[in-house]
């Protein structure tokens, strides 16, 4: 079984924003990067996949020459090898520009599951798996928290809002938005990390005709839906401060 | 001419439509009061019709199509394709369910128009009208154009509009229905019925209090500290997700857009960043109460108090507080 997993390199939690200039998109060079969330999950479930079926892990990534250090953890964490689209300006690239440079890079491959994270820690777009399941023709399913593969066909659970979930069949090849929280995550070992060295990182170009269908004009701190009173004080201070005005003022203690 | 796409299931109306129609309303009035009108596709699409024909648009279509229970990406993107075609609107309105996420940038890619999604807000940015949704997990929110030829896709995220500020007709819109073709047996997915799994014990929709732990909370071994305060107060114990995915607390405790939409008198919110899908389901409470280690968190945006400060310190003295007056 050839199991793609399309993964994007985000900035870590804690990092701070910074605007660039313009304020239109972040210092990207100011930025610390980790792997995006949901996309760790799809990778450990194409491992657990794998470690069932037999096959191979490809992982593919586009975006500028940084996102390599990514390629090479999900290496280290077991991936067989990596797929680089490679350009300096995809780092704020929209869903269609990304998922362009994915489908040119896998059209050769024949992958009978292509595996991402439902959505991405920066954009936040949730449109790049569906959209490269379009251009690639395959079926797919979204929100997914479970996979199982029988033969030619794939069952998911596909989670729907406030707890539901529904069972979903069909034929491979398709595409899996994977949900976080799936499984539990493995981390590299130093034999992964060793291993992933020699372990190949394919360089694509990325394609020429792939417009973007999106442009921020503006990129800001969000405006406080809210006049929030903030509280300051040693923790003793700021506690007694704090129950003091939700009994007084805002009456919802007693 | 402005298409809202209605969501149903078995015949019942989402929620969230009329939000989508209350945005697409003042999307309508950004762009030289432009018409709306609403889409509504099933197997018996009727009745929700006649529900969305209160609404003040220009029309109700229908599409009743056999193909489309239960509903799969393939058929709805095969029907609203043809749908388009033949009503040609200049931008097409969801609300970000779940649903829409999983077919709406399929049906973009299908036409190649571009889709923005998550939007909060419309604006005009000189000759454009720009899109205002977050990025960056909240951190900082963007001002979007769209780019090529329409019709443009746009989702409204769940309660950024208010479904009772779409404006209501006078008397019942018309509703038109509309024949597509639907081939079903080309459509991949096998879908089965909806289910819960979560045993649904606790309700935190009743909940009058909350006391809601995130990432901040470090580690299991720390959800006591949580619970005491939650004693002292009276209150629920919640997370958010990545804390029910860790197993900490069970699923059936966790607030957001995959968990229980909860409207508390108080919601306390314990080292939770805020990030969309945790403030969808908890910014109805009255009072919200914030305490984080990072003053630029987003769930400070949604709070009436803030304590910025380390919550191993701070929720201890809460609990004392409250435990000795």
């Amino acid at each position: 079984m050839k199991i793609a997993v399309c993964i994007k390199q985000v900035p870590t939690r804690d990092w701070q924003p910074r605007l660039n200039d313009a304020k239109t998109w972040i210092r990207e060079q100011d930025a610390t990067y980790e792997m995006n969330e949901p996309d760790a999950y799809a990778l450990e479930e194409a491992l657990r996949l794998r470690e069932k079926q037999g096959g191979e892990v490809v992982v593919c990534s586009a975006g500028p020459s940084r996102v390599a250090q990514v390629l090479r953890e999900a290496l280290a964490r077991g991936a067989d090898r990596a797929i680089h689209v490679e350009d300096e300006g995809l780092g704020n690239a929209d869903a269609f520009v990304i998922a362009g440079a994915l489908a040119s890079a896998m059209q050769d491959e024949q992958f009978d599951l292509i595996l991402t994270g439902l959505q991405s820690d920066d954009q936040g777009f949730a449109q790049t798996g569906v959209i490269l399941a379009e251009r690639l023709n395959r079926s797919h399913a979204t929100i997914i928290m479970d996979v199982q593969v029988n033969g030619g066909q794939v069952r998911v659970k596909r989670e729907l809002e406030g707890g539901w979930f529904q069972w979903v069949d069909m034929a491979m090849p398709a595409v899996l938005t994977i949900q976080s929280g799936i499984n539990q995550l493995r981390y590299a070992t130093l034999k992964g990390i060793m291993a992933a060295k020699k372990k190949e990182i394919r360089k694509s170009p990325l394609p020429a005709a792939t417009a973007a269908k999106s442009r921020i004009v503006a990129l800001y701190p969000p405006e406080k839906a809210k006049k929030t009173q903030m509280i300051s004080g040693s923790p003793a201070e700021a506690a007694k401060e704090l129950v003091r005005r939700l009994r007084d003022d805002a009456r919802v203690i007693q | 001419m402005i298409l809202v796409i209605a969501e149903q299931r078995s015949g019942k109306l989402n929620r969230a439509t009329w939000e989508a129609i209350a945005g697409a309303q003042q999307l309508a009035a950004a762009q030289n009061n432009e018409a709306v009108s609403v889409l509504v596709a099933g197997s018996s699409a009727s009745g929700v019709a006649s529900e969305l024909a209160a609404a003040a648009v220009q029309e109700v279509v229908t599409i009743d199509n056999p193909a489309l229970e239960p509903y799969t990406p393939d058929g709805y993107t095969a029907a609203l394709q043809q749908a388009i075609a033949q009503l040609s609107p200049s931008t097409v309105v969801l609300p970000h369910t779940y649903q829409t996420r999983d077919f709406a940038p399929k049906l973009a890619a299908r036409l190649d128009r571009s889709i923005i999604t998550d939007v909060t807000a419309v604006k005009r940015a000189g000759n454009d009208v720009a899109f205002v949704r977050p990025m960056f997990q909240g951190k900082l929110t963007a001002d979007v154009v769209a780019e090529g030829p329409g019709p443009h896709f746009v989702t409204f995220q769940i309660g950024a509009f208010r479904a009772d500020q779409a404006a209501r007709g006078s008397a019942p819109t018309t509703v038109r229905p509309l024949t597509v073709a639907v081939d079903a047996s080309a459509i991949r997915q096998k879908p089965e019925a909806p289910f819960q799994e979560a045993r649904q014990a606790v309700d935190l929709s009743q909940a009058e209090r909350i006391v809601s732990v995130g990432r901040g909370i470090k580690e299991q071994s720390n959800i006591p500290l949580a619970q005491a305060l939650a004693d002292a107060l009276g209150a629920e114990l919640a997370a958010s997700r990545p804390i029910c995915d860790a197993g900490w607390l069970p699923m059936e405790r966790q607030v957001g857009s995959s968990g229980q939409t909860v409207a508390p008198k108080l919601y306390l919110a314990l080292g939770i960043s805020g990030a969309i899908q945790h403030l969808v389901g908890m910014k109805g409470a009255n009072t919200i109460v914030a305490i984080n280690k990072d003053p630029d968190a987003p769930i400070f945006e949604v709070a009436d108090y803030g304590i910025v400060g380390d919550l191993f310190e701070i929720v201890p003295a809460l609990t004392a507080a409250l435990k000795g007056s």
